[in-house]
């Protein structure tokens, strides 16, 4: 379990960071990437509260 | 009830504070790394990148001023503050009333508190700017000293309200709250600033110096707004910190390190937060002003969200308040060393409603470069004082720790030498027209001097 959290949370970092290099080679918009960084925003955060919770 | 459980509980907590910290909790220098790194990627970041841009800043004087500026305050924290705080290992408060006494080292501690008042005050503005996005309220212009209105008031006081409240119940939840957040936060600085980069006609990476000079950092002010050089950005980022550095506030942390090298760890800190965000929330500000015909409003939230939506909006939240926080508890202590015997919530809801009174006043934030290089320069002349104290006294025949071994609750020669060198710095800038921010490197060299002439003649009354 802990190890799936950890791997959610790297992948919402991921998220964060990746789709705005997307944006530069115009593979994705500006608006996929807001949206692609608030689900990485969630995903990192997520998992590290429940972890900080427990 | 609760309140005073939490409180007692605060209390329990062993930092240290006066006897050096022991070997068992010494920690190696890629924990000093991490944290050097978040504690500089925080709300000021999103005012200071763009402030370079209004102030003029050229391309090439920004990538250099910072490089060379940022690589200066790390030699200051590596030889100057880390050598003696894992030599000591007591905080800065424990050393000052060794040297200065207990009365002085309280003066100080109000001076420290009241900064870190205001710091706090201008992250709580910051989170504010953020929290309006959804209410439109007419936000302040980077020439504006006064509130923009009523709506501007009510969200910074109930920003400030929640962060006061939050700080009252203890600083290590909001600490670990940080640590998660920091790595995300400069990511979000770094995505924001690659992902508007082609709305400012970078099509490739070669594009990007010539667009930088033409369209980010142009070399022209915006009104009202003075011009910056290579000189006000190499010293404004070697001394923005200066009141931890030379001013030695970080022996507090460093007195943790296993080795002194630990303060080339601050490297961490300067590149990523003074160096990466800066640089970063500078192109975010440059779009804004493109898009706007150069509108003058200054709001870092508004500026994040539309660069990046409400992930933006989040960061500039979190950003002001895991700024703020911990600013408002520390703000708390400072005050509390003078009132050791009050209640350390209560002083820091006194605290805390100080600090949202300050942030109604977008001067605050505005005139932000002018006030970090202020609030190094009052503090800094402490930590000459320390300096020479603890190296050149025992070498030239002075008393070191004066205060301690004559059992004085005032040194007159340290207090000689801090108010004499904010007046001698006051002077030098009457004078000769030199801005704040070069002051420093001058004012630490005159606070040494004063102090080594003041404590010969102060300490003879003890040799006769």
């Amino acid at each position: 379990m802990k190890i799936l959290l950890k791997l959610v949370s790297i992948a919402g970092l991921i998220l964060t960071i990746l789709p705005s290099i997307g944006v530069f080679y115009e593979v994705i918009s500006q608006e996929e990437n807001k949206y692609f960084m608030l689900i990485g925003t969630l995903l990192w955060f997520g998992p590290k509260i429940i972890f900080k919770a427990k | 009830m609760l309140l005073e459980k939490l409180s007692a509980h605060l209390e329990e907590v062993k930092e240290y504070e006066r006897e050096p910290v022991p070997a068992s909790r010494w920690r190696g220098f890629k924990s000093f790394l991490g944290m050097y790194a978040g504690e500089h990627t925080a709300g000021t970041e999103f005012v200071i990148g763009p402030l370079f841009v209004a102030h003029g800043a050229g391309a090439m004087d920004l990538i250099l001023g910072l490089l060379l500026g940022n690589f200066l305050a790390i030699l200051s924290w590596a030889f100057i503050c880390a050598p003696i705080a894992v030599r000591e290992r007591v905080t800065l408060y424990y050393l000052l009333e060794k040297i200065c006494g207990k009365h002085l080292t309280n003066a100080y501690n109000l001076v420290n508190a009241l900064m870190f008042c205001f710091l706090a005050g201008s992250m709580i503005a910051v989170s504010a700017t953020a929290i309006g996005i959804p209410f439109n309220i007419p936000l302040a212009k980077l020439t504006d000293w006064l509130p923009s209105g009523l709506p501007w008031i009510i969200i910074v006081v109930l920003v400030g309200t929640v962060t006061t409240f939050v700080a009252t119940l203890g600083y290590d939840k909001v600490e670990k709250f940080s640590s998660i957040a920091a790595p995300w936060m400069i990511l979000v600085f770094l995505a924001a600033a690659i992902a508007v980069l082609p709305e400012l006609g970078v099509k490739n990476w070669g594009d990007f110096f010539q667009v930088a000079q033409d369209k980010i950092w142009t070399g022209k002010p915006l009104a009202g707004q003075s011009k910056f050089t290579f000189w006000h950005i190499l010293f404004f980022a070697w001394f923005c910190n200066m009141a931890m550095h030379i001013g030695m506030a970080d022996m507090s942390i460093l007195r943790y390190a296993k080795k002194w090298t630990a303060g080339f760890a601050s490297a961490g800190g300067m590149y990523v937060g003074h160096y990466v965000a800066w640089l970063a929330s500078g192109i975010l500000y440059a779009l804004f002003l493109q898009q706007s015909n150069e509108n003058l409003e200054f709001a870092p939230g508004p500026v994040a969200y539309s660069a990046v939506g409400i992930t933006g909006a989040i960061c500039v939240i979190i950003a002001g308040w895991t700024t703020a926080n911990p600013t408002i508890y520390r703000a708390g202590l400072a005050l509390q060393a003078i009132m050791p015997k009050a209640k350390t919530w209560k002083i820091t809801l006194i605290v805390g409603s100080i600090t949202t009174l300050a942030a109604c006043f977008p001067a605050l934030v505005m005139q932000l470069l002018d006030f970090v290089a202020l609030y190094g320069l009052v503090l800094m002349p402490m930590g000459a004082i320390i300096f020479i104290d603890y190296w050149l006294f025992p070498r030239i025949g002075l008393q070191s720790n004066l205060a301690v071994v004559k059992n004085l609750t005032f040194n007159i020669a340290a207090l000689v030498t801090w108010l004499g060198s904010l007046l001698a710095c006051y002077l030098i800038a009457k004078t000769t027209g030199l801005e704040i921010f070069f002051l420093g490197l001058p004012g630490w060299f005159l606070a040494a001097l004063i102090y080594i002439i003041s404590s010969y003649a102060y300490q003879k009354k003890w040799s006769k």
